[in-house]
């Protein structure tokens, strides 16, 4: 039906449309043609084999896929790429994303329900994009009385903190963004500030439940945190190293978790405890004290600390991995050619593929099987919340102290029989070495 | 009130011995509701000295609607349906208590097939009510799937108790003079089969929640209500049950054709929380036996319902009749004064009854125990506020 205005006249409309049309071609030509001109033809990019670039040509190296290899290798070999892209940040932000969603469907499917269903037309698959969007558009609410600079620091604090800890797990051989020689006590010590970052949080953010929350994630922490070392320490003299990445190349001959499963089993529920997920979600119990030291969050603030807490996740599993369940090795799946007559194809991305140095079937293969053990161990972390109700403070306390502790000094005498019995170690009748 | 001004007068005597009088200032007072995720529409105030519970104070009425007072400006069937909104899960028993002491005071025998079909409609939505309960129960205590699955199985019964009343919850089926509607065609083999199915999904409960060690840990052996503590606080339903007192409404005052059936009281002797949380479900496997039972032993025609007059009068006098709800004993007293009006009716429920076990049972306890304890009691808030 006519919804047009009542002064509306259609020479008016046609004028405004041709002045629109007017304004937007001499923009066009005063304006954005120069900037495009300038920023093509004169703006000097990093220095590449001993070229110096433009964006024009380097965008006319894209033709060529023998000339392009090499930015692509440049800009791959660069730290920042590992740190901000893979095996960094953006990367394990993708598998903290998936590993929200596929929670959230999971847990759906275990209790007979749908889980997001709407955003995206398959499944709600872009249910995460519109939580986000509805959390960056949040009001931020800090409490009366709040610390301020701690409580905008802290979720920041957090994800970093979470963001190393990724940092020092490798997913191939040389893949990783911090190769350093104490990576295992680099990584516990890393971990050791998240509960104080909640309970800085929490004494910032001036209320009670928040404060209760925070001693609880301190309590948590010292009681888990004992196993949680010990239950590394086997690993630790059977690899005779402190490198995660040496660590993860000793167990070429087999996995840790064959000959100590119970240090294993300790770590994963150290890890458990130390995520603060059910049934060790003390420090965020809703029904005794809110939403812990999470309970004056709002915004953004929650959506950070929510991803922090996912990376941790993938960092613990990765580190499970690492430790226990020997790392990226597998069978060799992916083939020498990821395309067989790729060489002799004309089009120039099938070329690119062919070349050597940007598709290596050893590192493919590798991130592929440490992708598939990590995904595993996640999807053990998930299902144990479904299944489980939360444990009361004192029963934790107790676990923790009294039977974790207790669990992996009997394994750790279990792998010093073997190794001085010559079964295991340097040497040893099953040793790769 | 005064039994209830006794219990927190012990609960303060208790928390005195627990804390030195000087140390007031290390206690950290704690809300818990009325917007606490924990608490229901309902506020209790608890002092915590670390993660010790040291003292308790409930303040019900949050959702106090008068409805006793409602009552007396109504005739009887325009009560029945403000009266079932407390507790909407568990409507057929709230109207069925009202309408036996409706039917004792006129005088009204209620046809046999009508009795029948009253207590189908109070088992369906005990068992409706039960299963809203244990999901609440199941969340309190961080556990996720047990909250989804009985709000889940919960449609199986609200789908035949909208078969039969037209009406998802607030049912008003149960009326003075019998039932409100007969049963709709081909209602009983459908009811038995989803019962039956209903019955194979309690033993995977048993499965995933009360045979988890986490949660045997969290609560056996809490709040210890014991047999003797239980009578003098005046506790009733599943929590006296829970104490080893074997009461059932049901058996002791049998109403209507609740005589005729065969079942048994289930009762537990722990006391503890957790034998709290299990006897509503063995209530549920009982109520399951009693409604094929009544399927069973249904007359398969005949009036539903005594057709009475829309202002029928009240004669003069008073009476109490009460049955077993989701929550325990619930009565009604009703005085008549020979107008169409009652004169006074007044509601005895289990939810306040069971709120007196609070302060008595979280005194001492972890303030981790608070859920564990606070709804094991079966307490429903807007039930006791009424």
């Amino acid at each position: 039906m006519g919804s047009l205005t009542p002064d509306f006249r259609f020479g008016n409309f046609v004028g405004s449309v041709v002045w629109l049309v007017f304004v937007v071609l001499v923009l066009v030509t005063l304006l954005i043609l120069p900037i495009i001109f300038f920023v093509l033809f004169y703006v000097p990019l990093p220095e590449v084999d001993g070229q110096v670039l433009t964006p024009y040509l380097f965008f006319s190296m894209m033709v060529d896929p023998s000339r392009t290899l090499p930015v692509i290798q440049f800009f791959m070999h660069l730290d920042i790429f590992r740190a901000a892209v893979f095996p960094g940040f953006a990367f394990a932000a993708l598998i903290a994303a998936a590993t929200i969603f596929v929670e959230r469907k999971l847990l759906a499917k275990m209790q007979l329900r749908v889980g997001p269903l709407y955003a995206g037309k398959v499944e709600g698959i872009f249910q995460l994009l519109a939580d986000g969007l509805k959390l960056l558009t949040k009001e931020i609410i800090v409490p009366s009385g709040a610390d301020k600079p701690i409580f905008w620091l802290a979720p920041i604090a957090f994800v970093s903190t979470a963001a190393a800890v990724v940092a020092l797990i490798p997913v191939a051989s040389g893949w990783v963004v911090a190769d350093v020689d104490v990576g295992l006590i680099a990584a516990f010590a890393i971990l050791g500030f998240f509960p104080l970052i909640a309970l800085l949080f929490s004494w910032a953010s001036n209320s009670k439940y928040p404060f209760l929350g925070g001693l609880r994630a301190l309590h948590q922490m010292i009681a888990f945190e004992i196993p949680f070392f010990l239950s590394a320490i086997p690993v630790v003299i059977l690899s005779s190293s402190l490198n995660l990445s040496d660590i993860a190349r000793s167990q070429t001959a087999f996995w840790n978790i064959f000959i100590m499963p119970i240090n294993a089993f300790v770590f994963f529920i150290s890890s458990l405890a130390e995520l603060e997920r059910i049934p060790f979600d003390l420090p965020e119990a809703e029904s005794e004290i809110v939403a812990g030291w999470l309970t004056e969050t709002s915004g953004m603030i929650y959506g950070l600390i929510q991803l922090g807490s996912y990376l941790k996740l993938y960092a613990l599993a990765g580190l499970f991995v690492i430790l226990f369940m020997g790392g990226w090795y597998g069978p060799q799946i992916f083939p020498q050619e990821l395309i067989p007559g790729a060489h002799d194809s004309n089009l120039p991305l099938l070329q690119m593929l062919a070349l050597d140095g940007l598709y290596n079937p050893v590192t493919v293969n590798s991130i592929f099987w440490f992708l598939i053990k990590t995904i595993v161990i996640i999807f053990l972390f998930l299902i144990i919340r479904g299944i489980n109700p939360r444990i009361r403070i004192d029963i934790l306390l107790h676990t923790g102290w009294y039977k974790l502790i207790v669990l992996t000094f009997i394994n750790l005498f279990v792998v010093l029989m073997l190794i001085y019995g010559g079964v295991i170690g340097p040497g040893g009748m099953i040793s790769a070495r | 009130m005064s039994n209830l001004d006794g219990i927190i007068d012990e609960a303060k005597k208790l928390s005195l011995q627990i804390t030195k009088e000087n140390e007031e200032d290390r206690l950290m007072t704690l809300s818990v509701g009325p917007q606490h995720p924990g608490s229901g529409h309902f506020r209790f105030t608890i002092k915590v000295d670390g993660d010790y519970i040291v003292f308790v104070d409930p303040d019900p009425g949050y959702v106090h609607r008068g409805h006793e007072k409602m009552c007396e400006y109504r005739n009887h069937f325009q009560n029945i349906p403000h009266l079932e909104r407390p507790v909407i899960h568990d409507s057929c028993n709230i109207t069925y208590s009202y309408s036996l002491a409706v039917e004792d005071l006129v005088g009204i025998t209620v046809p046999r097939r009508g009795q029948f079909l009253r207590a189908l409609a109070s088992e369906l939505n005990r068992l409706s009510y039960t299963l809203y309960w244990l999901a609440i129960y199941g969340i309190f205590l961080g556990h996720s799937t047990m909250f989804m699955w009985p709000a889940g199985d919960r449609e199986l019964l609200i789908d035949l108790l909208e078969r039969m009343s037209g009406q998802r919850i607030t049912n008003a089926y149960n009326i003075p003079g019998g039932a409100r509607a007969d049963i709709p065609y081909n209602f009983k083999e459908r009811c038995l089969s989803q019962v039956n199915y209903f019955e194979k999904r309690l033993n995977e409960y048993d499965d995933i929640f009360y045979n988890n060690p986490l949660l045997r840990q969290r609560t056996e052996g809490v709040g210890i209500l014991s047999k003797e503590d239980a009578i003098r606080l005046g506790v009733t339903g599943s929590v006296l049950r829970a104490s080893g007192v074997p009461f059932d409404v049901r058996k002791v005052e049998p109403y209507d054709i609740y005589d005729e059936l065969d079942f048994k009281v289930q009762y537990m002797k722990t006391c503890d929380s957790f034998a709290r949380a299990y006897v509503p479900m063995l209530d549920m496997r009982e109520s399951c036996h009693i409604i094929r039972q009544i399927i069973d032993k249904m007359p398969e025609s005949g009036p539903v319902r005594e057709k009475l007059q829309f202002n029928i009068k009240n004669p003069p006098g008073e009476t109490y009749k009460r049955v077993e709800s989701g929550r325990g004993a619930l009565g009604y007293h009703l005085v008549g004064d020979g107008s169409p009006k009652p004169y006074r009716v007044k509601a005895s429920v289990g939810s306040f009854r069971n709120l007196l076990a609070l302060p008595f049972l979280l005194t001492g306890s972890k303030l981790g125990d608070m859920p564990a304890v606070y709804w094991s009691l079966n307490y429903w808030p807007v039930e006791a506020d009424r």
